[in-house]
């Protein structure tokens, strides 16, 4: 997806009042940045945004609120949609100094992850995306990929190798 | 007629709370419990009150789990009330769970399945003996690992569908029932049984899923497949207009493989029953799939003679929040309505023993 980034596609959400931005951000970086500010632990998060140059000032917007996802399956895997359960989610949005608008929902309850993940969400569609690239985004990416890889790994020293035990007749 | 309001107890129930507070607490010599350790080290409780409550939430749940001293009943009864202190953001996009990540998965009818066999952390095999050796405070060693390789794991019917000895999904878009916001009706459609059993009660779950293997309108079940494992939860915000990932969530997914002997309209093939539950839970989603296939019979032409295959009865019976709110009112004073049922009981007995003496008098 190279499609440009339009602050307000769709419906607007009423105490949203973002405005039209020149924003270089395309829908799929920021989807990746999204996914994962809020996959990643906030333990972390905060320590790199720490190590980081300081954020540019933001208000907020709407915010930080605790809620609720309807999670949907499908029948069999593949089918019609059905409701599974809930799950808690926070969000959060916020415009920094620039009047840049940047948005957040992370599962979980944790108020102060949602409102930075906000805050980089609007930082990373600047001019200084590279920055916070580098000092926030690269590094919970790899500190998630290396979590799914530890798990991968663990689970493939539980995969079963099948072997034929010999039979009375194979061994007359 | 109901219980009444009766005043008078509120001194006795607020000590008998402030006990049921240093009850819940133990000896205090004892350390405390956090909720961390309930969430990492009690985590198959954790995922029952999740999937029994209704909201994936390891943390409250852990406190549910503490504050409710262990009755997973009652902690998933407090999640489902702190639900409805929350506002709805947003319905999720169905979750992929074909591009799960895989911690277990297994398959009884394949046994060299593309993707492979992976047990995953799982209490299969275990000799079911007591291990003292958590009793003295026992540090396991850290989890072996192996090279993983990016394996793909079609799903069972993807391996069978090509000859189309198995019953295909339907994709649809149509939008879901939700129990939770509609009443319901029956005969219920799949999703919103599907629905009512990702929460049902796991003892009823199993016990009606036990019934239909022990001949209660019998499926010849197989397990196709039974995944453990993380996916993705995305949705669509719309204030963004694209989807975003929001988390990832531990499921268990169950897809079990039964006989089907064909209608006029349906050659002979397999049909499957699903199971789609929050956490890692073997016996939960085995046994939501076999009570999904069961309850399927009217569906496929098959007589509805069973307790398992009759929607109403199952899904009417399987919330144990409202099964034990129901019991358990019992509890509460039903002092007038037992009064006058006392009253109907000594006037029946007089009537009788007036009939009685009339009859002796004859």
């Amino acid at each position: 997806m190279t499609q440009q980034f339009s602050p307000n596609p769709g419906t607007r959400h009423p105490d949203d009042p973002s405005v039209p931005q020149a924003s270089v951000a395309t829908v799929s970086a920021r989807q990746r940045w999204m996914g994962v500010l809020a996959k990643a632990d906030a333990a972390l998060l905060l320590r790199y945004v720490a190590d980081a140059p300081a954020l540019p000032g933001h208000t907020v917007l709407r915010g930080p609120e605790a809620g609720l996802v309807m999670v949907r399956g499908r029948a069999g895997g593949g089918g019609a949609a059905f409701n599974v359960g809930e799950m808690s989610v926070t969000r959060c949005t916020v415009r920094d100094a620039a009047g840049r608008i940047g948005h957040a929902y992370v599962a979980g309850r944790d108020t102060q992850k949602a409102e930075l993940a906000a805050r980089l969400d609007a930082a990373l569609q600047g001019p200084e995306v590279a920055l916070w690239e580098d000092a926030v985004i690269a590094p919970l990416a790899a500190e998630i990929a290396g979590r799914a890889m530890r798990d991968a790994e663990r689970a493939a020293a539980t995969r079963v190798n099948f072997f034929t035990l010999a039979t009375m007749r194979t061994q007359s | 007629m109901a219980y009444v309001a009766v005043k008078g107890g509120e001194r006795a129930i607020d000590n008998a709370h402030a006990w049921l507070d240093s009850d819940r607490r133990g000896d205090p010599a004892v350390a405390e419990i956090g909720v961390d350790q309930i969430r990492e080290q009690l985590g198959r409780s954790v995922d029952r009150v999740m999937a029994e409550g209704s909201l994936y939430d390891r943390d409250l749940a852990a406190l549910a789990i503490k504050q409710a001293q262990g009755d997973l009943i009652e902690a998933a009864f407090l999640l489902r009330a702190f639900r409805t202190t929350l506002p709805r953001f947003a319905a999720s996009t169905p979750v992929e769970t074909a591009a799960m990540r895989i911690r277990r998965r297994i398959s009884a009818v394949f046994k060299d399945m593309p993707g492979g066999q992976i047990l995953g952390p799982t209490y299969d095999y275990t000799h079911r003996l007591l291990d003292f050796t958590l009793a003295a405070g026992h540090t396991p060693a850290p989890a072996l690992r192996e090279a993983a390789e990016q394996a793909v794991a079609p799903r069972i019917h993807d391996i069978l569908g090509h000859e189309g000895l198995i019953e295909p999904d339907v994709a649809s878009d149509a939008e879901p029932f939700d129990i939770t916001r509609e009443p319901l009706a029956f005969p219920a459609g799949r999703d919103a049984r599907l629905q009512s059993l990702a929460r049902g009660d796991e003892g009823f779950l199993l016990a009606m899923g036990y019934s239909t293997q022990r001949g209660w309108g019998g499926t010849h079940p197989f397990v196709g497949e039974i995944r453990v494992g993380e996916v993705l939860v995305e949705i669509v915000p719309p204030e963004l207009g694209f989807a975003i990932e929001i988390g990832e969530i531990t499921l268990t997914e169950c897809q079990m493989v039964n006989q089907f002997a064909g209608s006029r309209t349906v050659p002979p093939q397999f049909t499957r029953g699903y199971g789609l539950v929050f956490g890692h839970g073997d016996r939960r989603a085995m046994a939501m799939a076999l009570v999904d296939r069961s309850l399927r019979a009217s569906e496929l032409g098959e007589a509805a003679t069973a307790p398992a295959q009759i929607p109403e009865f199952v899904i009417s019976h399987c919330d144990n929040i409202e099964a034990t709110g129901f019991v358990e009112h019992l509890k509460l004073p039903h002092y007038v309505d037992f009064q006058s049922e006392l009253e109907t009981i000594r006037r029946m007995r007089r009537d009788v023993e007036a009939a009685l003496l009339q009859e002796a008098a004859e």
